[in-house]
């Protein structure tokens, strides 16, 4: 630890615990309103779990959540085993590793909204009628990437010479992988289908544009809701969403430092 | 390099097939349509003519207009959106910048138990819904909200200031939404810093804002171009924000495409639109690799010498 | 028990790339080795030796040549076909598994009876001295402890040959003491031919029955302790192994038959025991700094010299000197007589008795 003070110049602690307060400022007005039991959401008069009830009785709402689910958890499974099998092709060097590699990070650098278009316009090319399955086959291309970069840094980080050890020790490669590599990868598996499973949970731009009738996902149904006007059901919908989000993507960093800790 | 029974070339080719078709069927044949469909005339329907002849008319419809006497004139209304879009994504990028290094650079300074909770601070948001973030500003900045009730308090005599749906609005959440990207490639930069250059500087009789400008700046500007490339290529084709927080005054490209597939139903004019989007991406994208490729090259030579 | 090869390496070359001006990483290597014997490839890192290891356990391909085990070609065996185990560097235990499991993984690979692996993972936990470690998981291990644990696992499978890719090279000294007696009873109980792998001449001394040493990816060198430190036939091998003086000169024949060796710039014969395999071609004289003995400068026939350093060593001193062809060389004498120390300046006179005399190509 040389020099410590160096790095302190003035005003750096100042503006970061403002950004931090800027960066969950939001969050917390949010959550603090889905409490309120005011309509009116300017005012509080007093705490209340009243929004929460109505949003669970909601059949329109029970009916987004669990296409959500639906699609996340395909989408969550497909992209993980996908990105799996990818990973453990391209741990090892060879000619065009750079361009495939490329290839699956794609979805994280082209705007969503030129995919999802993009997306779209196939689907209508081919003739196939929008729904639930097409939402999940197109959160699939983007879940993929976000399974694969755990998985493929684990990879990285695995002692090659403990593959060796079980085939030295008279396993053969589907044996190797199933009682070695992949009880060694496992924590990233899981920790790459978490993320996999909160991005689609969260994505908006794509469904809204590959969803048909009846196949409304939940952050579809909060823009429609948002765009007639801020009410406490959409605070407590939201609130819901966002704690599942952090409490999965908490889960997926701890499975990670599991998983590091494990092959060390 | 252990031995299979199978070719290597031959397992590789099979784990990775799965993968290839998904990508070769989510996002190069998508694209390739859409490409196709620039090229098309809209039919009367909202669809394409796909019998057509191609045509590169959706292009020309991006910049010009046909006159009442049929010559073609410039057409400032996309022009406008996209020059709009250019400008919000790099004030956005600057603000991420001016606000993201401060952040980053106290970040190194920390001890390490606290870093790694800073950085899943700063990584939290990004896993966040953006739409639901989105709409906690819509919350905050509205009229009825805290904020503009105070400030009005404090300023009748401006006559009713509004936060929301205007650049202001969507500026902040842009930032909100991009600044993560900005911090975290620099942190991890300034993380690696080799600080006894910033002690030789001070020794060398640099104060903390020499230091900080000739060296510790220049030092952290591959992380600060990653960040910067990071935070300009979703803001340019930012939609959300723009759709909550800014009104119908305040369109963005990614507004505009959305529009085509939407109410105005002309798929060639909003795949055209699509592929203007790429191409300034593209632009930024090479600009980015030859300057890393240049950095790589000073490096290696700094390391050689 | 049969007498013929364990492990047989005929010309086997191994090349990374088909650039002709990389050195290959193996250069037709040939080597037997026996049944049952304890089998050293000793040389500085980078010199093949692990490569040679590991194309007998089937990590890599060979380019050209064949390696036979227990009579069988196995160059197109994938490691798993291989009867042969290896105790790795790292020990590469499975940190997913207790002791027990990574001791049974080899033996359920096998397809022994499920109901046979607790005995025998008993029985090589017991061989190791591990019983009561059975049920830890390999992070919560000593060093030493895991090193017996990755002994066990490869030894349970009773495979023909054994390679260890200097397993005690992670270890410190005393440790390494310790287990280097531990694995020649280990070997000499379990009865399997093993290969060892290690840069530390000491080890490899103490250890073998035989020693190949090797370089840049050829074998210089088979033979016992004995032979390679006594008689090694390539200056690397005498400097690797040891220290050595070496001076240049000529051999040629007295009048009583007698082979003289006339170091370059001196007036002086020392008379050695050629290799018959020596003509009149430029030779070296090489010798311990042990071997010679420091003798009264009075005396004829010998090396004249003069002390330019005294390094006290313990049971020795080694003193650095210098000849009057400028030649540097290192004696050895013991501290036991407690002959008088000698100091910096101290004219002496070298003698050399002939079977402390190696002659070597120049």
């Amino acid at each position: 630890m040389i020099a410590l003070h160096l790095k302190k110049l003035p005003l750096t602690r100042e503006t970061s615990l403002l950004i931090l307060a800027y960066l969950y400022l939001p969050i917390f007005v949010l959550i603090a309103y889905s409490f309120n039991a005011n309509r009116s959401a300017t005012v509080w008069t007093e705490f209340s779990f009243a929004w929460y009830a109505r949003i669970l009785a909601n059949p329109s709402i029970q009916t987004a959540a669990l296409n959500s689910i639906i699609v996340a958890g395909i989408a969550t499974v497909c992209a993980t085993l996908i990105a799996l099998l990818a990973a453990l092709a391209t741990y090892r060097p060879f000619y065009g590793q750079k361009m495939v590699e490329g290839g699956i990070n794609l979805p994280l650098i082209l705007p969503e909204i030129v995919t999802a278009v993009a997306t779209l316009l196939l689907f209508m090319a081919l003739g196939i009628k929008l729904g639930l399955l097409t939402v999940i086959v197109a959160h699939i291309g983007f879940c993929i990437p976000f399974a694969y970069l755990p998985i493929r840094a684990r990879l990285n980080d695995l002692d090659k010479s403990l593959l060796e050890a079980a085939n030295d020790l008279y396993a053969n490669p589907w044996q190797c992988f199933r009682r070695v590599t992949l009880p060694l990868l496992w924590p990233a598996v899981l920790s790459g289908a978490v993320l996999a499973f909160v991005v689609s949970l969260d994505d908006f731009i794509m469904t809204f544009f590959v969803a048909g009738p009846g196949s409304t996902t939940l952050p579809v149904y909060i823009f429609s809701a948002i765009k007639s006007g801020v009410t406490p059901e959409i605070n407590a919908i939201s609130t819901l969403m966002l704690v599942i989000s952090i409490v999965l993507v908490v889960l997926s960093f701890w499975l990670g430092q599991r998983g590091k800790a494990q092959t060390r | 390099m252990s031995v299979s029974t199978q070719s290597p070339a031959m397992s590789r080719l099979l784990l990775l097939s799965p993968v290839v078709l998904t990508l070769l069927a989510l996002i190069a044949i998508p694209l390739g349509i859409m490409g196709y469909i620039s090229l098309l005339p809209r039919n009367l329907y909202g669809g394409v003519d796909w019998q057509a002849d191609w045509q590169l008319q959706s292009y020309v419809k991006l910049f010009f207009q046909e006159g009442f006497d049929g010559e073609l004139e410039l057409n400032w209304v996309y022009a406008q959106a996209l020059l709009r879009s250019v400008a919000q994504a790099g004030g956005t990028t600057l603000l991420c910048f001016v606000f993201g290094f401060p952040v980053a650079l106290w970040m190194t300074g920390l001890a390490p138990r606290q870093r790694s909770l800073m950085v899943l601070l700063i990584t939290i948001p990004f896993w966040t819904n953006l739409l639901i973030r989105n709409y906690a500003w819509l919350i905050i900045l509205r009229e009825q909200g805290w904020i503009a009730q105070s400030i009005n308090a404090l300023l009748p005599q401006a006559g009713g200031i509004t936060l929301l749906y205007n650049d202001f609005a969507v500026s902040v959440g842009l930032v909100y939404s991009f600044l993560p990207f900005m911090i975290l490639p620099i942190y991890s930069t300034l993380e690696k810093l080799d600080w006894r250059l910033v002690e030789a500087a001070y020794d060398l009789g640099a104060n903390r804002w020499k230091a900080l400008r000739r060296v510790i700046l220049p030092l952290s500007m591959p992380g600060v171009i990653a960040g910067a490339l990071l935070v300009f290529v979703p803001s340019l084709g930012a939609f959300i924000t723009p759709a909550i927080l800014g009104g119908g005054k305040t369109l963005m490209i990614g507004n505009l495409i959305q529009q085509q597939f939407g109410t105005a139903r002309n798929w060639p004019l909003g795949s055209s639109l699509s592929f203007l989007l790429l191409g300034i991406l593209m632009l930024a994208l090479v600009l980015y690799a030859l300057y890393s490729r240049k950095t790589a090259k000073t490096i290696r030579r700094g390391a050689a010498a | 028990m049969e007498h013929r090869a364990s492990v047989e390496v005929q010309c086997v070359s191994k090349r990374y790339t088909d650039d002709p001006d990389v050195a290959p990483a193996l250069d037709e290597v040939s080597v037997n080795i026996a049944h049952n014997e304890f089998f050293t490839l000793l040389g500085p890192s980078g010199c093949g030796k692990t490569t040679l290891l590991r194309t007998i356990a089937g990590f890599e391909h060979v380019t050209s040549g064949e390696i036979r085990i227990g009579g069988q070609r196995v160059n197109d065996l994938p490691p798993f076909k291989r009867r042969v185990n290896t105790v790795f560097q790292s020990y590469a235990l499975f940190p997913h598994m207790t002791v027990a499991e990574n001791i049974a993984f080899g033996l359920e690979m096998q397809g022994l009876e499920r109901k046979a692996i607790p005995a025998r993972v008993k029985e090589m936990l017991a061989l190791v001295q591990m019983e009561h470690l059975a049920r830890r998981k390999p992070a919560e291990l000593s060093g030493g402890q895991q090193q017996r644990v990755a002994l066990a696992r490869a030894l349970a499978p009773r495979p023909d040959v054994l390679l260890l890719d200097e397993p005690l090279s992670a270890l410190d000294l005393k440790l390494r003491k310790e287990m280097q007696v531990e694995l020649k009873r280990v070997q000499q109980e379990a009865g399997i031919t093993f290969i060892f792998v290690t840069h530390d001449q000491e080890e490899a001394l103490t250890l073998s029955d035989r020693i190949a040493v090797m370089s840049s990816g050829k074998i210089l060198q088979i033979g016992g302790p004995n032979d390679i430190y006594e008689r090694p036939q390539h200056p690397f091998v005498a400097h690797f192994i040891g220290d050595i003086n070496l001076l240049p000169g000529d051999l040629r024949r007295g009048h009583d038959n007698q082979s003289l060796f006339r170091p370059t710039g001196l007036n002086v014969d020392i008379p050695c025991h050629p290799h018959p395999r020596f003509g009149s071609a430029p030779v070296q004289l090489a010798f311990r700094p042990e071997r010679s003995k420091l003798v009264d400068p009075s005396q004829p026939h010998h090396l004249r010299a003069v002390i330019e350093a005294v390094l006290y060593v313990g049971t020795a001193t080694l003193y650095q000197c210098r000849l009057s062809n400028n030649a540097k060389v290192m004696l050895r004498e013991s501290n036991e007589g407690l002959n008088g120390a000698r100091t910096v300046g101290e004219s002496v006179a070298v003698h050399l008795p002939p079977h402390a005399c190696l002659l070597m190509e120049a």
